[in-house]
């Protein structure tokens, strides 16, 4: 890891000014990807702004028909809460199966949503749901903040508030995990409420991304079979050694299928 | 066997002993130790397979904060490359090809990892920084990382020397034999393989620190090693030219070896002589992706495999021809891991009378590839006894049956393989039998219906396999081609009150030693464990030793220390023949006292053991005082641990994900002297072989990039990849050892790949799947059901 400067400001204005002053600084909240990624020597912030200090970043609580979960929640207070399993169990299952113990211990909702890994977990529940982004500036909607691979709307001194989530009448997921890695080889988040129906599908592009074919098909009639016989086009998704584009299009349609499974 | 303590002797589940230490944290690993002064080295490494290497510029990195000192191997002129313990003969009767193995690449890189240049500085951090500030020219060569590759016509040579990248091509067993019994056999059945290129992973990455005393002129060498002698004597005598007497090697805690730190590193030598240059001690530890690219890998064979059957079953004859993957350079003992810990394994537990196998080592650019965990028996078994599940359902005999047909009748020990190796002893049909028993072989049918029923496709193999350790007799290994003895040596010092220091030459890192070996003399000589203290890893203080690895400790290590109890035990009744006035002829020694046959008069060993140290009344004249012995011990003969492996799996066809539900392990490794490590040992060992079955690659790309660097992509087994492990043993003494012990450090790893993919091909049974190359992923399965759909 490269030298840094750090700082840990105790209000969501002091942190967005650190970030503003210095461009080559850098947000970081449970630091189970940032860490990892400076250890490799993989980036080089000037300065680390650990937002681990702000309080209003914090909390799960509902806001009329929406569940909003501060962005220092990490995996494991949403994997535990009674509020997040009353309203959206499918999102406390994700949260439960993200990475390992350490990892739920430490990593955090706004960090992964922020970072939008192709192969992590949260962004289909965003997606899935048709959530939106609260940010240090505005309120940005699932449909428009992840724009590709580990990039999404967030400017580079916008810091992630929370998420607010509408509660839906169903919701599930189901994932494939890359068998070394353990993130996400293909996954689909599926909800049905008043955003409409959704279907969200992460790890097996470079960005998570709508099935419309799938959405349409559970429109009409919201069962497993629905899906299961659509197929993904392999045409853009990754290919690695742990599954080719053609596998990971292949589990698209097996995952949507066990998604709408779980969400009964 | 006297057995003294009942509960500590041999064959109680005594608990180890050293685990207080590793679960409270407070070990000492090679990086936990510090030395006054200590500076930190950072090894630059080649980014590519094959570049030649142009102008090195150290100007700027030199400048940086905290640099002592940047080398290359412009510096390091007069140092010797790493030399190779283990000379094959071509079948032309020559030698192999023995390339120079630099310490630091001279003009070429050869595989990704190669170390370049080395900085040292005062801090980790700062070594890091300035070695990224090292201008290195490349002029970046075609690679060639596979077998295939590096056979090609027109491939680029690893060295320049060796257009054709051939280290050797040797054979073993009679042509003219097997070819005269593939003429009138009734089947013949071919299998063609490739065994997958592991990486160990240790839990504890390499560290090594050189330490040097100018006022004596004394280097410490404080290393990851299985074995600290050998990389004294290797170090010393090849590389640096340093005396024994002036280089002290120590292997403290080392935490998982699998046979990845037997070889004598480069990185060892540089911190050595760097410590010696800059009269500072210098640290080096290992990351995970630096392991990755420097440790050296396993495996890596592909093969070709035929065999010759009568029409009622019975194996005529085995052809086998294999091509093994040596890396870019030759790696400690990595010549005789395709050879003898290999061919000479191709009978198996089988009477095939005749076995003819052909071997040739291919130079690659990668990661020098050497013994791991097994160590060729695996990559042999696994051949074999795919061999003998492909063999069954071709030819349409019973899996089971046709394996009983064929073993080694159990009077018919010792017996003499067509392949140079003669077994002592086995019982394959006990462990079989038990095996079968234990795993409910014949209910497997209604298990495998039940799943149907679940949507997923189960299925059971089998393994019956035999493995050649406890290596070895000094003299054959010697005429084989090993440059070193492979005895062990074992000190037994009893101190004046009775309590017993052991210092051994074989090394812990994680087998349990300080119990197992404590045990030996609790049942020996009456100590309670509490009271014998193990002593190893350290030249200072231990005679001599050759280490740790091929499941050795207990069969010639564990000998040696008997062998000096002896020689205790003996002293010993000469000293209490004088303190009881009796004759020596009539002193017996048991359960730690020494006894005049036939009287009740008796001296306890710390009575003994009080005179030898305060001799007073002793008899002077004729014995010298102290009471300490050592000895030697070269084994006769290898020991043949063997046994059955049945494994159970499901498959779901929808994802193509293996998961494994049930193993069954019957292993015979001679008498046991701790019920519990062994049953640590056969688990540890399957959890690999699973792995190796399931799970692991490495994977190098075209141009000759490692993919699978890391954990993100390089896949270990974890407890979810598991099954419940069922450990029984079924014991035959070994007959040339005098504690009949054969050793199970490596029976897992060995015996377990072939049961798991006999188990994948068998739920595959009605797909019309013939094989499934290691390690099933869910990709590789999803296509083969795939293509049989579409
Ligand atoms: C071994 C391991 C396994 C893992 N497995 C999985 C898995 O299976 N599935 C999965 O989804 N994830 C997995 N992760 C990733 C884990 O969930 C991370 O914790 C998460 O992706 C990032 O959250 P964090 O709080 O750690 O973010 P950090 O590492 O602190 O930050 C990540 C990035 O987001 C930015 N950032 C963080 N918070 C904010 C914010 N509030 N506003 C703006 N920018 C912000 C940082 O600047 C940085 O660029 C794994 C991680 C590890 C180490």
């Amino acid at each position: 890891m490269y030298d840094f400067a750090y700082h840990k400001p105790s209000s969501l204005a002091e942190a967005a000014r650190l970030l503003a002053a210095d461009p080559d600084a850098k947000a970081i909240a449970g630091g189970h990807t940032l860490l990892p990624a400076l250890k490799h020597r993989l980036n080089r912030p000037s300065s680390l702004v650990d937002l681990s200090g702000i309080a209003e970043m914090r909390g799960i609580r509902r806001e009329g028909d929406s569940l909003v979960i501060g962005a220092l929640t990490r995996h494991e207070a949403v994997a535990r809460s009674s509020e997040v399993k009353s309203a959206i169990p499918a999102l406390v299952h994700l949260a439960q199966h993200i990475g390992d113990t350490q990892v739920r211990n430490r990593g955090t909702i706004g960090g992964s949503v922020a970072n939008n890994d192709p192969a992590a977990d949260y962004p289909a529940a965003v997606l899935g749901l048709g959530a939106t982004v609260r940010t240090s500036r505005r309120e940005i909607p699932a449909d428009e903040f992840f724009l590709g691979m580990f990039t999404t709307a967030l400017e580079p001194d916008e810091i992630l508030t929370a998420i607010a989530f509408p509660i839906p009448e169903k919701a599930g997921y189901a994932k494939m995990r890359n068998p070394a890695s353990r993130y996400v080889m293909a996954g689909a988040f599926v909800s049905k409420g008043k955003m409409g129906v959704r279907v969200a599908i992460n790890g097996a592009g470079p960005c998570v991304f709508r099935q419309a074919a799938m959405e349409a098909a559970l429109a009409a009639n919201w069962s497993p079979e629905a899906v299961a016989g659509i197929k993904q086009s392999a045409d853009g998704l990754n290919s690695d050694i742990h599954g080719s584009a053609e596998y990971r299009a292949h589990l698209v349609s097996v995952m949507a299928k066990r998604a709408v499974q779980a969400a009964g | 066997m006297n057995v003294v303590h009942p509960f500590e002797g041999i064959g109680a589940s005594v608990r180890r002993k050293e685990d207080r230490r590793f679960l409270s944290g407070r070990g000492q690993y090679t990086d936990d130790i510090n030395r006054p002064g200590q500076l930190y080295a950072h090894i630059l490494r080649s980014p590519h397979a094959h570049a030649r290497i142009g102008a090195i510029d150290t100007t700027a990195a030199r400048a940086m904060p905290g640099v002592e000192a940047i080398y290359t191997s412009a510096d390091m002129a007069g140092i010797g490359g790493l030399p190779c313990g283990w000379q094959i003969h071509n079948k032309d009767g020559t030698p192999m090809a023995e390339p120079k193995h630099p310490v630091l690449a001279e003009g070429k890189v050869r595989h990704v990892g190669d170390p370049v240049a080395v900085v040292i500085a005062a801090t980790r951090q700062q070594a890091r920084d300035a070695a990224e500030a090292i201008e290195v020219e490349y002029d970046v060569l075609p690679a060639a990382a596979t077998l295939a590759q590096a056979q090609a016509p027109g491939a680029p040579a690893v060295h320049d020397d060796l257009p054709a990248n051939l280290c050797y091509d040797w054979h073993i067993g009679e042509k003219a034999a097997v070819d005269a019994a593939f003429a009138q056999a009734a089947h013949r059945v071919v299998f063609e393989t490739t065994n997958n290129r592991l990486v160990p992973n240790a839990m504890e990455p390499r560290s090594a620190i050189g330490d040097y005393d100018a006022t004596t002129g004394e280097h410490t060498l404080w290393t990851t090693s299985q074995n600290p002698h050998v990389i004294r004597l290797l170090m010393g005598a090849f590389v640096l030219n340093l005396p024994e007497a002036k280089l002290r090697v120590v292997a403290p805690d080392v935490g998982g070896g699998f046979g990845s730190k037997i070889y004598h590193y480069a990185e060892e030598a540089i911190v050595t002589w760097a410590a010696h240059k800059l009269e500072r001690p210098v640290k080096w530890t290992s990351d995970r992706t630096e392991a990755f690219m420097s440790d050296a890998h396993g495996r890596d064979h592909v093969t070709r495999a035929e065999l010759a059957l009568d029409k009622d079953g019975k194996f005529l004859a085995l052809h086998v021809q294999t091509q093994a993957n040596m890396g870019a350079y030759l790696s400690t003992f990595a010549p005789c891991v395709p050879t003898y810990l290999y061919a000479t394994l191709l009978a198996g537990v089988y009477s095939t009378p005749a076995i003819y196998a052909e071997v040739k080592a291919v130079f690659t650019h990668t990661v020098p590839v050497d013994a791991y965990r097994g160590a060729g028996r695996p990559e042999a078994t696994y051949l074999l006894e795919r061999l003998v599940d492909v063999a069954a359902k071709q030819c349409g005999f019973d899996r089971v049956e046709l394996r009983r047909k064929n073993f080694i009748a159990t009077d018919a020990f010792p017996y003499q393989t067509p392949v140079a190796l003669q077994y002592d002893s086995g019982d394959y049909f006990s462990t079989l039998d038990q095996a079968l028993q234990s795993a409910d072989w014949a209910g497997f049918e209604a298990r495998r219906a039940e799943a149907k029923a679940r949507g997923k496709l189960r299925g059971i193999g089998i393994s019956t396999y035999l493995e050649a350790c406890g290596i070895a007799p000094s003299a054959v290994v010697g005429s084989l081609g090993a440059r070193a003895g492979l005895y062990e040596v074992g000190t037994i010092r009893v101190h004046p009150t009775g309590s017993v220091t052991v210092l051994t030459g074989a090394h812990s890192h994680g087998q349990g030693h300080e119990t197992t070996f404590a045990q030996l003399v609790a049942d020996k000589l009456g100590v309670p464990v509490a009271n014998v203290d193990i002593v190893h890893g350290d030249t200072a203080k231990v005679p001599f030793g050759m280490g740790t690895y091929g499941s050795r400790s207990l069969a010639v290590g564990g000998s040696a220390m008997d062998k000096a109890m002896d020689k205790i035990i003996a002293k010993g009744k000469r000293i209490a023949a004088h303190l009881m006035e009796a004759s020596v002829e009539d002193v017996e020694f048991e359960r730690g006292t020494f006894r005049v046959a036939g009287t009740d008069k008796t001296k306890a060993l710390a009575e003994v053991s009080l005179a030898a140290y305060v001799p007073h009344n002793y008899p002077i004249e004729e014995l010298e005082p102290g009471l300490e012995e050592t000895a030697f011990y070269d084994p006769k003969n290898f020991t043949y641990p063997g046994g059955c492996h049945i494994a159970e799996v499901e498959i779901e066809p929808e994802t193509g994900r293996v998961q494994l539900v049930n193993f069954t392990a019957v292993d015979d490794v001679g008498r046991v002297i701790n019920p519990m490590i062994v049953e640590g040992q056969v688990q540890g060992g399957v959890a690999q072989g699973v792995g190796q079955a399931l799970l692991e690659a490495c994977v190098y790309d075209e141009a000759g990039q490692l993919v699978s660097a890391s954990m993100m992509d390089y896949c270990l087994p974890r407890a979810e990849d598991l099954a419940p492990v069922s450990v029984a043993t079924h014991t035959t003494l070994c007959t040339h050892n005098p504690l009949g012990v054969k050793g199970c450090g490596e029976v897992g790893a060995i015996g377990s790949p072939p049961a798991v993919i006999n188990a994948v091909v068998d739920a595959l049974r009605d797909y019309g799947v013939e094989h499934v190359e290691m390690p099933a992923t869910p990709q590789k399965i999803w296509s083969i059901l795939h293509r049989q759909q579409s």
